[in-house]
């Protein structure tokens, strides 16, 4: 691979080339604070809170966005970055409910705590689904904003709750694009986009319509980037441990981390790490799993049919009960559907036991029909 | 001066009626028909009517101009017709009451080479505007049109070109300035098989029409400039974005390919050479960020016209991610020139940084506004009260702003100023677009300095946080200082966020956004104290900090104020002074325009009470003498 060698705050780096200085300085553990950059989104350089100086440069440009070269010399912090960097954050906390962030005792108050400073239970981070995994909490914590010197936009924002699966409360949103990058570039659905200009720039679907009347496929895949509190689950919770496990609906395989508690299934995330979604994943994975895995209709032992009832039985009786049945037919009296949620694997030993057991051709399976 | 001698009437004349935009809305169209219809009845055989696109100073159309002697007329109507054809066309004797009356000397100038308007400027882009048939391309070709383009495809290499156009000087009309040959180069040596040439004639900004005059009076020297551009790069693939709120334009240029690649202008295997070039019209919606090079690129591509960051340029990832170059009409419209007369004699106008001319769209508190083009250099001054004519109504100046909405504000002082990219800019302020917006002393520079944001505010695309956020809190500060609700700190916090939106914004339309309110602080400060500590509006025009009072010594109790009020708030009676009820008000001004100026009985203030008694009283005021003014 080709290599290229920057310096960042003194330090001399070696990265890829092809890598942007905010890249190149995440691989040597600097930290540059961010809002708008996602690693697997296009960059974007709208919150403007990862710049830089940078020589031979004017100005002061983003990191997430400059293609780092050889022999760059950069510097992440310094008077002027940190003045214009502390003004954009301002700017941006000017916009969202921000009294909690300024507080020194966020972390200790409760729903229903009083609060000394007045702030509406509504507007408080202990409420909202994202505390505590929040990038502007701790944007605000590196940088250090104790005061706005501006005032507070609190003119209510429209909050779309038409989707099933996650709401889009546009009163938390900071307009990072991170959504509507997600869906043009991740999804490739389009279904929400910026719309209007200036300060009325908001987060909406073709024609403003709600998520649920828009081409939205629901898959979340918007709400996992969001860096905030603004798409958010329905059902928001924090399990006690994950599982990794392979989605069960269908053959692509994704890998994914089931989130417990209390022995029931509370969330799930896609897996980073996973070779067939690389973390994606669509609405039956990311909303559908917990509903039926939980759910008290779903069946947990094989059932036979005995008096024309169905009964609950073991799986050695069941099998035995297959094999007798399946033993008195030859070659193309049978026919084999097997299951695409079944794994490869699965589906390889089905078409062995059509073809070299029972001696049929007569192998398909439900994805083709 | 040459007066206007009759002749026998005899003579080839040819009557060229203004078919620009802002003449047409004037209907001369309609004069068009008119007078062809006249000509026609009268039976002149030797009398051609035709048109010819924008003038440049529309403020007095429709004009015409009568050639071969060159008699100007103003503000002709259809109803003038009849008159210009039985005397002038047919009896060779000007219509005298339409000739342009001078601002300054009140003199009527009878032709076009003697209105100062037109004698100071120098026009190079414009050269052609007013003078030629834009929809033929006889008439350009006429000119020495495309001799310039058969040049480079015979006698010169892409290089050579470049060459030429970077020895000129030429720097890029649409406000930045970037040497344009250079970026020419750039894009010549960016890796890559397929480059795009594209045009940049969205001309967002307020007031401003150059791009739109010189695509509506002389198209084929953008096409000319295009395609010269393009082989020097190596482009066989441009597109024309032109906004679709310039539905002329956009006729007379597609007018304009078609006629061209007809010629063999345009097309494949252009004058028998080995390059081809095919032309694209793109019309965008109207944003004025899509003027912006980036948000431009994205709009062709189908997206949301929003800039992004560079690096890359777009000379390396351009339109659909290959090279790329943007450049405006105007730079376009000087490339034929440069190769047909050279770079040396190009570069011999302008100063030493900023060669050439350039156009600037004159408005304001103006003698004559309209499209003007100068040499680099010239002083503000000049400009303004030679070839604008000065304040009208012999009121003091107080600013100019330059570059647009979001250009500087500079006060007297820099009047003496040469325009050029470098010395506005040390001022605070920039060539921008070519917008030139003359105050005068009834201006108020706070509230200027709120309109002009406004705009901008209105305009931000929203992707970046310091241009979406940082002009709307300092829209709304101004709006609270022009109320009358400032706070002291406000001026602190207007520079502060001035310079962090300048700092931090991504593209240039937050980077000089606050511009008109940092240079207003810088030199009209005191303007934002009085506002703001004194609640004082000093150039009387903030409705909130205003007064309207009748002075108890001169009313004659007329009475015109009080039927004429719209509020209904004056209070009065025949012979009774009349007295205005200040909680009832709304500030319009109306009592102050009606009444009659020999009595000159209202007065305007700010942050001051005049003294006048609470109900109306007996008229105690000596009647003036009814020939006073
Ligand atoms: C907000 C904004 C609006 C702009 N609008 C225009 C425009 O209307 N026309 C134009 O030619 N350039 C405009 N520009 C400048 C272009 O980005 C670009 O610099 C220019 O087209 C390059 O051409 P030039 O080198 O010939 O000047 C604008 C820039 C900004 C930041
Ligand atoms: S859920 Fe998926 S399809 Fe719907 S808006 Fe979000 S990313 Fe787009
Ligand atoms: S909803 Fe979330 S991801 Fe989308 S723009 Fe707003 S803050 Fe960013
Ligand atoms: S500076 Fe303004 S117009 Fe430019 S990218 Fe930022 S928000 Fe958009
Ligand atoms: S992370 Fe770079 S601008 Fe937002």
């Amino acid at each position: 691979m080709d290599h290229i060698t920057l310096t960042i705050n003194g330090q001399e780096i070696k990265a890829t080339r092809g890598m942007t200085v905010l890249e190149a300085a995440q691989s040597a553990d600097i930290y540059v604070p961010t809002l708008c950059h996602y690693p697997d989104l296009e960059p974007y350089g709208g919150c403007r809170l990862c710049i830089v100086e940078i020589d031979k440069m004017r100005g002061l440009p983003t990191a997430c966005t400059t293609p780092a070269t050889d022999g760059m010399v950069v510097t992440t912090e310094s008077d002027a970055i940190n003045s214009v960097r502390r003004a954009s954050l301002e700017l941006i906390l000017s916009t969202h409910p921000c009294d909690c962030l300024e507080c020194h005792r966020r972390e200790r108050c409760g729903p229903y705590d009083i609060c000394l400073r007045h702030v509406a239970v509504t507007d408080r981070c202990v409420v909202c689904p994202s505390n505590n995994n929040c990038e502007l909490q701790e944007v605000v914590d590196y940088i250090g904003v104790h005061e706005l010197r501006i005032p507070r936009d609190t003119a209510p924002r429209t909050i779309d709750n038409s989707n099933p699966f996650f709401d889009l409360d546009r009163n938390r949103c900071i307009l990072c694009a991170r959504c509507v990058r997600a869906c043009q570039e991740i999804t490739g659905v389009g279904a929400i986009d910026m719309a209007y200009r200036g300060y009325g720039m908001k987060v909406a679907t073709f024609g403003d319509v709600p998520l649920l009347d828009s081409i939205c496929r629901s898959c979340g895949e918007c709400m996992v980037r969001c860096p905030v509190g603004a798409i958010t689950p329905k059902e928001p919770a924090v399990p006690e441990r994950e599982v990794k496990t392979v989605c069960t609906y269908c053959g692509v395989g994704c890998s994914m981390y089931l989130g417990v508690k209390d022995d029931k299934i509370v969330s799930v995330r896609g897996d980073e790490e996973g070779p067939a979604n690389q973390g994606r994943l669509c609405v039956k994975g990311r909303f559908g799993i917990a509903e039926f895995v939980n759910s008290s209709e779903r069946l947990t032992t094989p059932l036979i049919r005995k008096d024309g009832r169905l009964v609950e039985a073991s799986w050695d009786e069941a099998l035995a009960l297959v094999a007798d049945k399946l033993g008195k037919y030859r070659g193309d009296e049978v026919a084999v559907i097997s299951s695409a949620k079944s794994t490869t694997e699965d589906n390889y030993v089905m078409q062995k036991l059509a073809r070299v057991v029972l001696g049929t051709n007569n192998v398909d399976h439900c994805a083709r029909l | 001066m040459t007066a206007a001698k009759p002749d026998n009437g005899n003579k080839q004349r040819t009557i060229f009626i203004c078919q620009g935009t802002g003449c047409i809305s004037g209907k001369s169209l309609e004069i068009t028909e008119a007078l062809k219809k006249a000509v026609a009845e009268h039976g002149l055989p030797g009398v051609k009517v035709d048109f010819t696109g924008c003038h440049g100073f529309c403020e007095q159309g429709p004009v015409a101009i009568v050639e071969p002697e060159g008699i100007f007329y103003a503000c002709v109507s259809v109803a003038d017709v009849p008159e210009i054809v039985e005397s002038h066309l047919r009896d060779g004797k000007p219509v005298e009451r339409l000739f342009y009356k001078d601002p300054v000397s009140d003199e009527a100038i009878p032709y076009h080479k003697d209105i100062k308007f037109y004698n100071m400027q120098q026009r190079i882009i414009l050269r052609n505007c007013g003078r030629l048939n834009p929809e033929r391309i006889e008439d350009y070709i006429a000119t020495g049109g495309y001799e310039s383009l058969k040049k480079c495809l015979k006698e010169m290499t892409p290089e050579q070109v470049i060459e030429e156009v970077k020895r000129s000087g030429l720097r890029g009309r649409g406000g930045a300035g970037f040497p344009t040959g250079m970026k020419w180069e750039f894009c010549r040596n960016a890796p890559g098989d397929q480059k795009y040439m594209i045009c940049n004639a969205d001309e967002g900004d307020p007031g401003a029409f150059m791009d739109r005059s010189t695509m509506e009076g002389d198209p084929h020297t953008v096409l000319e400039g295009m395609t010269i551009a393009a082989y020097a790069m190596g482009s066989s693939e441009g597109y024309i974005y032109i906004r679709a709120e310039y539905p002329l334009a956009v006729k007379r240029v597609r007018l304009a390919l078609k006629q061209s690649e007809e010629k063999g202008f345009l097309g494949d295997n252009i004058m028998g050479s080995d390059f081809s070039l095919h032309i694209h019209v793109k019309e965008g919606a109207g944003a004025f960020v899509c003027g912006e090079e980036t948000a431009l690129m994205a709009s062709i591509e189908g997206k949301r016209g929003m800039p992004r960051s560079r690096p890359p340029f777009p000379a390396t990832s351009g339109l659909w991610g290959k090279p790329s170059n943007i450049n405006n009409v105007k730079s376009l419209a000087t490339v034929p020139v440069i190769i047909a007369k050279g770079a040396d004699w190009y570069a011999s106008t302008g100063t030493e940084k900023s060669k050439g001319t350039c156009v600037f769209a004159l408005t304001g508190k103006i003698a004559n506004s309209g499209l003007i083009e100068v040499p680099m250099g010239i002083p503000l001054r000049k400009i303004i009260y030679e070839i604008g004519g000065g304040i009208p109504g012999s009121k003091k100046f107080k600013a100019v702003q330059t570059g647009g909405p979001s250009g500087g504000c500079l006060p007297e002082s820099y009047l003496d100023q040469p325009v050029d990219y470098e010395s506005l800019a040390a001022a605070g302020s920039m060539m921008g677009s070519g917008g030139m917006v003359v105050m005068d002393e009834e201006t108020c520079m706070v509230d200027i300095a709120r309109y002009f944001l406004s705009f901008t505010q209105a305009e931000s695309c929203g992707k970046c946080v310091p241009c979406r956020i940082g002009t709307k809190q300092m829209l709304d500060i101004l709006e609270r200082i022009c109320r009358g609700e400032g706070q002291p700190e406000d001026i602190d916090l207007l520079q502060q966020l001035g310079e962090n939106i300048k700092a931090g914004s991504l593209c240039q339309l937050g980077q000089t956004a606050p511009n008109p309110v940092l240079t207003t602080l810088r030199y009209f400060r005191d303007e934002y104290e009085a506002h703001i500590n004194e609640k004082r509006c000093p150039a009387l025009s903030c409705v909130k900090l205003i007064s309207f009072y009748i002075l108890p010594d001169k009313c004659q109790g007329c009475g015109i104020c009080l039927r004429n009020c719209p509020a209904e708030c004056i209070a009065g009676d025949k012979r009774m002074v009349h007295v205005i009820d200040q909680e009832k008000c709304v500030r319009c001004g109306t009592c102050l325009e009606v009444c009659p100026e020999r009595f000159g009985a209202v007065v305007k203030v700010s942050a001051e009470k005049v003294d006048v008694p609470d109900e109306p009283i007996p008229v105690t005021a000596e009647k003036p003498a009814a020939s006073a003014t």
